[in-house]
């Protein structure tokens, strides 16, 4: 079957902020630029952001890019690589101001800079007190430059291809990427897009998990077809938590409740922090929060006909409080909690929050694969930003308001190397490998012709329990096991999904179908990870092994699709110009 | 609990023409908002297309006609709504499938106000200032999602879709006019001068009335308006 090949200088798919971004860069250097994206940029889950975007402009109190990439380099529990934080904490200010110039509506301080507020690890003089560094627009961040970012891009005459849908990488021979296939939702048409350079910026893909801040449409797409084409997955282990989202709907709850009084609750209506944290209590750190929240369902105690949640209790801090404190989260709990706290309290549960692994990348946003004894080989033609790329700034644990920050810094550095490839080593295009379309096609055609199969919501469904569960905050050896087991088993279900919708005009039965092949090879690939890091780092909190071990396990790890085994590379432990930070323990 | 849903169906692969489809749907406790619902009944019928993103009223994927008043699916309370259900596509705008409308339309009339901050003088080598009182301008208008909602309530727009800017162009027009970054907010005003762009506006206030980010167009029309008016005295 002949499948229509249109050709592209650059394709990027995604239009969340990292492809923006790149996007921007390449249009404006008059580079012939395809955008693709499953939704109206606009929609891309970048614009669910809210707190803000780090940079050491120094606003409000002195503050330094080295102060940036200390708390940065601590917050990765010591497996970011430095060269990349240095990277990204250095160019912070230059990229926000940019963003500034762009028209992004941040907030302002009297004197009219941007304004800056205070954060989770945000620490001036290596760490020793706060200092107000995430820069603002109100409460939605992430709006504000997405939409700028969008609004830029009309301004530039980017060329978007919305509501398109990546299907698979297209290497040749030699490895090299020559382009991706691609669906139009619209018309149910498959293309091939032929390009010189190709940039994953797809994000994250929390949707592995039941309870996630996730949109519907973060389905490690990016990832899936990363794997499929045998480049592996780096550091799956690593799934940020936060205690509180509401559950079954996973909208966040700020930590400000628990901040003003507010208690956990178990189904004995037991105030459990108080065995786990006897000082902080409720007010413990996030990870020894959900951590406990965790277990307390595991053993049984949790609340609702499902046992599968905690209460969030705050009535008794008086309506006056609530109302004057805490008015949007009443918002929220009303909204999508179905309760006024006032009277009662919202049921929460640990929610997945952000994926710090992905795929393999250095701070130019190049691809990088082992090939022999060398871990990090460029992918030829392959680029990869923001929240599906592992560059690794995140390590084992995200800082807040740093995610941003990488999709602006990565995103503009992809795009830039990606410019210098297309103008100096590949100024023709690559031929297409005979059948270049051969794996979507072959994906499609399974799923027009599978008779007899689960559906697609079900396999979904057993798929978010089991990670839930296996690889939730709270992790052992005996848990991860089975968790290996029961996603291989999962994984074989989804090779048989069926669909009844068989028409060609924006098919969402099918689109679903394709995404879920992307969650399985997430998932897998997290669980595997997960059951062979034999230690305690960041958010990989291992129970029958609860220390960070510097000489063993100071190493990314790699997980290859094909073979599901895994490998190991060593952290960029050389900064670019600055010193070494070495491994010191985590405390705040 | 059990709801009654009628939903606009159109396929155009199959079907000669729309119809409404009853869906008697069995809801768990824990399904809160209609977009809840409309998920739990694609899991028993694959075929029904809508789209959908966030799931928490911030990316504007999820609007549609519900019991005759543009919304959100993903905000609007289940328990609210009078049954049985009826769920249409946004109107005025062509059906592609089902709930599914063609949007170029809208984004046209967006893009045709030039939706980004001009400023010829080059930027200097820190941020732009602006006053936080300058700032304060633009709340109530930056927060636009795209939606839709409101022009597609718009009887102005279901008339003239290709000429009227529509409420959310013209809220995002004022966004700009309003920025003290912007330079340009005479060829803006320009760019607006004519019988149809800005003028078809009525007053009728639909567009206020559904706004899911409770933003208010009518407004940002007015101010636009009386903007016209100073520049000819
Ligand atoms: C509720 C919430 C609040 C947050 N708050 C903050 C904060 O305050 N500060 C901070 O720094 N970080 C925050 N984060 C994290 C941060 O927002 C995300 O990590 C980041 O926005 C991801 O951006 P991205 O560009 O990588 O991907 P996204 O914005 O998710 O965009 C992905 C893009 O890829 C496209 N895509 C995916 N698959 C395909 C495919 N197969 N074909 C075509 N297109 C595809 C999508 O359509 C979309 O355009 C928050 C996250 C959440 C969930
Ligand atoms: S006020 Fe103007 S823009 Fe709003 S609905 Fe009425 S005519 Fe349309
Ligand atoms: S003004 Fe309101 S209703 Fe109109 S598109 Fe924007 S958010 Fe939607
Ligand atoms: S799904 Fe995003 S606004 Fe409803």
């Amino acid at each position: 079957m002949s499948v229509p090949v249109r050709k592209f200088d650059a394709v990027i798919v995604g239009a969340g902020g990292a492809g923006l971004r790149a996007a921007l860069q390449l249009s404006e250097a008059g580079l012939k630029t395809a955008v693709l994206s499953k939704v109206f940029p606009t929609r891309s889950h970048t614009v669910a952001a809210q707190g803000g975007i780090s940079a050491s402009l120094g606003n409000v109190q002195e503050d330094k890019w080295e102060w940036h990439m200390y708390d940065t380099v601590k917050g990765s529990d010591w497996l970011g690589d430095q060269d990349a934080i240095e990277f990204m904490c250095r160019q912070a200010p230059e990229v926000v101001v940019e963003l500034e110039h762009f028209g992004m509506p941040f907030d302002r301080l009297e004197n009219g800079k941007i304004y800056q507020r205070p954060f989770g690890g945000h620490m001036a003089d290596f760490g020793k007190t706060p200092v107000q560094r995430a820069c603002a627009a109100a409460d939605r961040t992430g709006h504000a430059m997405l939409h700028t970012l969008y609004q830029r891009n009309v301004r530039a005459n980017t060329q978007f291809f919305v509501e398109w849908m990546a299907l698979d990488l297209i290497r040749d021979a030699d490895g090299d990427v020559v382009g991706v296939t691609a669906l139009e939702m619209e018309t149910g048409e498959t293309f091939i897009l032929h390009a010189k350079a190709v940039l994953f910026a797809t994000g994250g893909a929390g949707r592995i998990y039941s309870a996630s801040t996730n949109a519907f449409i973060n389905t490690g797409d990016g990832l899936g077809m990363t794997v499929r084409a045998g480049i592996p997955l780096e550091d799956m282990e690593f799934w940020q938590f936060h205690p509180t989202g509401v559950a079954g709907a996973g909208v966040l709850i700020t930590e400000g409740v628990r901040g003003e009084g507010g208690i956990l609750l178990n189904a004995n209506g037991e105030r459990f922090m108080e065995r786990y944290a006897p000082n902080a209590k409720d007010l413990a750190s996030r990870d020894v929060v959900s951590r406990a929240m965790a277990l307390e369902i595991l053993e049984g105690r949790g609340c609702g006909k499902e046992k599968d949640h905690v209460l969030l209790k705050l009535d008794h801090l008086g309506p006056e409080i609530i109302n004057h404190r805490l008015p949007g989260i009443r918002e929220i709990a009303i909204k999508f909690a179905g309760v006024d706290p006032i009277k009662d309290p919202i049921p929460v549960v640990p929610t997945t929050h952000y994926m710090m692994g992905g795929i393999p990348a250095n701070y130019k946003g190049e691809v990088v694969a082992p090939q022999g004894d060398n871990p990090e080989v460029r992918v030829n033609g392959f680029y990869a930003a923001g929240e599906c790329a592992c560059a690794s700034v995140h390590g084992a644990n995200r800082l807040g308001t740093n995610s941003l920050l990488d999709l602006v810094v990565f995103g503009k550095s992809a795009g830039n190397s990606m410019i210098e490839y297309i103008k100096t080593e590949r100024q023709d295009w690559k031929p297409l490998p005979a059948n270049a379309a051969d794996v979507s096609l072959a994906r499609l055609a399974r799923l027009e012709n599978q008779t007899g199969g689960e559906e697609v919501a079900d396999v979904r469904n057993a798929m978010q329990k089991c990670v839930q569960l296996r690889a939730g905050v709270f992790r052992n050896d005996e848990n991860l096991a089975k968790g290996v087991a029961e996603i291989k088993a999962i994984a074989e279900r989804a090779k048989r999904t069926q669909i009844k919708d068989k028409s060609k005009v924006w098919n969402t039965a099918r689109t679903e179908a394709l995404e879920l092949d992307n969650l399985i090879e997430v998932a897998v690939a997290t669980l595997i990870s997960a059951e062979a890091r034999k230690e305690s780092r960041g958010a990989h909190a291992q129970d029958d092994y609860p220390d960070r071990h510097d000489d063993e396990w100071m190493k990314h790890t790699l997980y290859d699709g094909a073979t599901r085994s895994l490998s190991y590379k060593p952290v960029h432990t050389q900064p670019l110009s600055v010193e070494y930070i070495a491994p010191q323990k985590r405390v705040y | 609990m059990k709801m009654h849903f009628q939903l606009y169906r159109f396929n155009p692969d199959v079907d000669q023409k729309p119809y409404m489809q009853d869906y008697h749907v069995e809801l768990e406790d824990s399904d809160k908002k209609l977009l809840d619902a409309l998920v739990r009944l694609k899991a028993v019928d694959d075929t029904l297309s809508f789209r959908r993103s966030c799931r928490e009223g911030v990316c504007g994927s999820d609007a549609m006609n519900i019991n005759g008043k543009n919304g959100l699916a993903c905000i609007t309370d289940l328990r609210d709504l009078k049954q049985p259900v009826k769920i249409r596509p946004l109107p005025g705008l062509p059906v592609i499938r089902d709930l599914i409308v063609d949007m170029t339309q809208f984004f046209k009339q967006y893009h045709s106000i030039k939706p980004y901050v001009i400023n010829d003088d080059p930027p200097p080598e820190r941020e732009r200032l602006q006053s936080p009182k300058d700032r304060e301008e633009l709340d109530g208008l930056y927060e636009c999602i795209l939606c839709a909602c409101c022009s597609t309530s718009c009887p102005s727009f279901w008339w003239n879709p290709d000429k009227f800017v529509g409420p959310a162009g013209l809220l995002a027009a004022y966004r700009f006019i309003a920025d003290t970054r912007d330079t340009q907010v005479n060829e803006r005003l320009d760019n607006l001068e004519d019988p149809y762009r800005l003028f078809r506006c009525h007053t009728i206030m639909n567009c206020v009335d559904v706004c899911p980010k409770h933003l208010n167009p009518t407004k940002a029309i007015g101010k636009i308006k009386d903007l016209m008016v100073k520049r000819v005295v």
